[in-house]
C-alpha cells in the first residue's frame, strides 16, 4: 500500500514536471499572445495540481497536507483569474484574436 | 542537493538582474524586480531563514511591485537615454566588483560552525531564549526582546519614510475621489468575484502571521504587508474611493502614528514599572509572561505602523494620479 502511494506520488510529480516543461515550451514557441497564454496557463493549473497532489501524497495525513490543500485551492482560484484578466486586458488594448491559419507576430505580412 | 538548488537559484538571480539592467521598458523592469525578490526569498528559505524569506516575499515581491507600478503610472513607461558618463560608471562598477570578490576570499564556508557570526552573541541568544522568554521562534525573541531597540529603530525608519513620501506627494485628496464613481475593475466580473472571495482570507492570513510570530515564521512586518495588500486588492477591484470610504486617510494616519506610539509606550511602561526602557519582564508578575505580553504588543505596533504606512503611500500615489 505504501509502495503504491509512493509510486503514484512520483508519477504525479513527474507528470507535473512534464506539464511545466510543455507550458514553458509553449510560451516560447507558440505564434501569438493568446496561444502562448493558453500554454502558460497549463503550468499553473494542470502542473500545479499534479505537483501539489504528489507532495500531498508524500506528506501523508499531516498538517502539511492541509496547508498544501489550502495553497492548491488558492492557486486554482487565482491563476485562472490572472489568465482571464490578462486576456481581457489584451482584447481591450486592441489585440484581436486571429481566425484562420496563424501568422507569427512581428513578421511582415 | 541544497547546494545545487542554491547555485541554480543564484544563477537565475544573476540572469534576472542582467535582464532588469538591459530592459528599456520600465514596466518589464518592475515585473522583473518582483521575480528577483521571489528568487531571493527562495534563496533565504534554502538558508533556513524562513522569517526573512516571508518578509522578502510579502514586501519585495508583493507590495513594492504594486507601489512601483503606482509610481510608473505617474511617470513614463520608458527609460530615458543613457547618460554620457558611461566610462565613469563602468569604472566604479568594476572597482566595486573587484573589492567584493576580494572580500569573499575571507568568507567562511557555508554552515561553518566556527564562522565569526556563531562566535559572538548569537549562541547566547539561542541558549537563553527558552529560559528567559520561552517561545519557540528564537528570531522573534531576538527581534522583539533582546534587540528591541533595533526593531524600535526600524519602526521609526518605516514611520519616517511614510511621512517623507506623504510630504513629497501631498496628502490632500486632490480631486475628490467620490466624484468618479466608476473606478477600479468594477466592469470585470471574474477578478471581482474571485477577489471578493479571497480578500477576507488574505486578511485572516495576515492576522495569523501577526499573532503566530512567537511560534513560527511571521511577525509585524510581514503581517502589515499582507493586511495592506488585502486592502490594496480591494481598492484595485472596487475603486479607490470605496477603499477610502472604508478606511479614510485620517484613520490611516492614526495607524501610522499609533503603531509607533504603541511600541514606544510599551517601552515607557517598563520604565514606569521600575525597570529599563523596553524591558518587558516587569509587565506581569511573572517575567516570562511579561516578555510574552511585551512581544505581542510591540509586534502589534510594528504591524499597525507598517499597514498604515503602506496604505498611505499607496493612496498618495493614487491621489497624485488624479491631479
Amino acid at each position: 500500500m505504501e509502495m503504491a502511494i509512493d509510486i503514484l506520488s512520483w508519477v504525479m510529480l513527474t507528470a507535473g514536471g512534464v506539464f511545466v516543461f510543455i507550458g514553458g515550451l509553449g510560451a516560447l514557441r507558440m505564434p501569438n499572445l493568446y496561444t502562448r497564454m493558453h500554454a502558460a496557463s497549463l503550468t499553473d493549473t494542470m502542473a500545479a495540481v499534479l505537483i501539489l497532489g504528489g507532495i500531498m501524497l508524500q506528506a501523508g495525513a499531516t498538517l502539511a497536507t492541509i496547508k498544501l490543500a489550502a495553497i492548491l485551492l488558492f492557486l486554482l482560484l487565482t491563476s485562472p483569474t490572472a489568465s482571464n484578466a490578462l486576456a481581457s486586458a489584451a482584447i481591450l488594448s486592441g489585440l484581436q484574436p486571429e481566425e484562420g491559419p496563424v501568422r507569427r507576430e512581428g513578421k511582415a505580412e | 542537493m541544497i547546494i545545487l538548488f542554491g547555485i541554480f537559484l543564484l544563477t537565475l538571480l544573476v540572469i534576472t538582474a542582467l535582464a532588469i539592467v538591459r530592459s528599456e521598458s520600465l514596466f518589464a523592469a518592475v515585473i522583473l524586480t518582483g521575480i528577483f525578490s521571489l528568487l531571493m526569498a527562495a534563496n533565504f528559505f534554502l538558508l533556513d531563514a524562513a522569517d526573512v524569506a516571508l518578509t522578502e516575499a510579502a514586501i519585495g515581491a508583493g507590495i513594492s511591485t504594486v507601489l512601483f507600478l503606482g509610481a510608473l503610472a505617474l511617470t513614463g513607461e520608458h527609460e530615458q537615454g543613457a547618460s554620457r558618463n558611461r566610462l565613469l560608471a563602468l569604472g566604479v562598477v568594476t572597482v566595486t566588483t573587484l573589492i567584493v570578490i576580494y572580500a569573499t576570499f575571507d568568507k567562511p564556508r557555508l554552515g561553518d560552525p566556527d564562522a565569526p557570526v556563531h562566535q559572538h552573541v548569537g549562541q547566547w541568544y539561542l541558549e537563553k531564549t527558552p529560559e528567559l522568554i520561552d517561545i519557540p521562534n528564537a528570531v522573534t525573541a531576538v527581534l522583539g526582546s533582546f534587540r528591541g531597540y533595533d526593531t524600535l529603530g526600524e519602526v521609526f525608519v518605516v514611520f519616517t519614510a511614510g511621512i517623507g513620501v506623504l510630504f513629497l506627494l501631498g496628502i490632500g485628496p486632490a480631486g475628490r475621489p467620490e466624484d468618479e464613481p466608476d473606478q477600479g475593475l468594477r466592469h470585470y466580473l471574474v477578478p471581482r468575484v474571485v477577489g471578493r472571495i479571497l480578500i477576507p482570507f488574505i486578511f485572516l492570513f495576515g492576522l495569523y502571521v501577526q499573532f503566530h510570530g512567537d511560534y513560527g515564521p511571521g511577525g509585524g512586518f510581514q503581517a502589515g504587508a499582507i493586511v495592506a495588500s488585502s486592502v490594496i486588492l480591494y481598492a484595485l477591484l472596487e475603486g479607490e474611493a470605496r477603499a477610502l470610504r472604508a478606511l479614510p486617510m485620517r484613520f490611516l494616519q492614526w495607524l501610522v502614528a499609533g503603531g509607533a506610539l504603541l511600541y514606544g509606550a510599551v517601552g515607557v511602561a517598563g520604565m514606569l514599572l521600575g525597570s529599563n526602557f523596553l524591558d518587558y519582564s516587569v509587565l506581569a508578575s511573572d517575567p516570562i509572561t511579561g516578555q510574552h505580553i511585551g512581544i505581542i504588543l510591540i509586534e502589534l505596533g510594528v504591524g499597525i505602523t507598517v499597514t498604515g504606512v503602506l496604505l498611505c503611500v499607496f493612496h498618495a500615489f493614487a491621489a497624485r494620479g488624479r491631479v
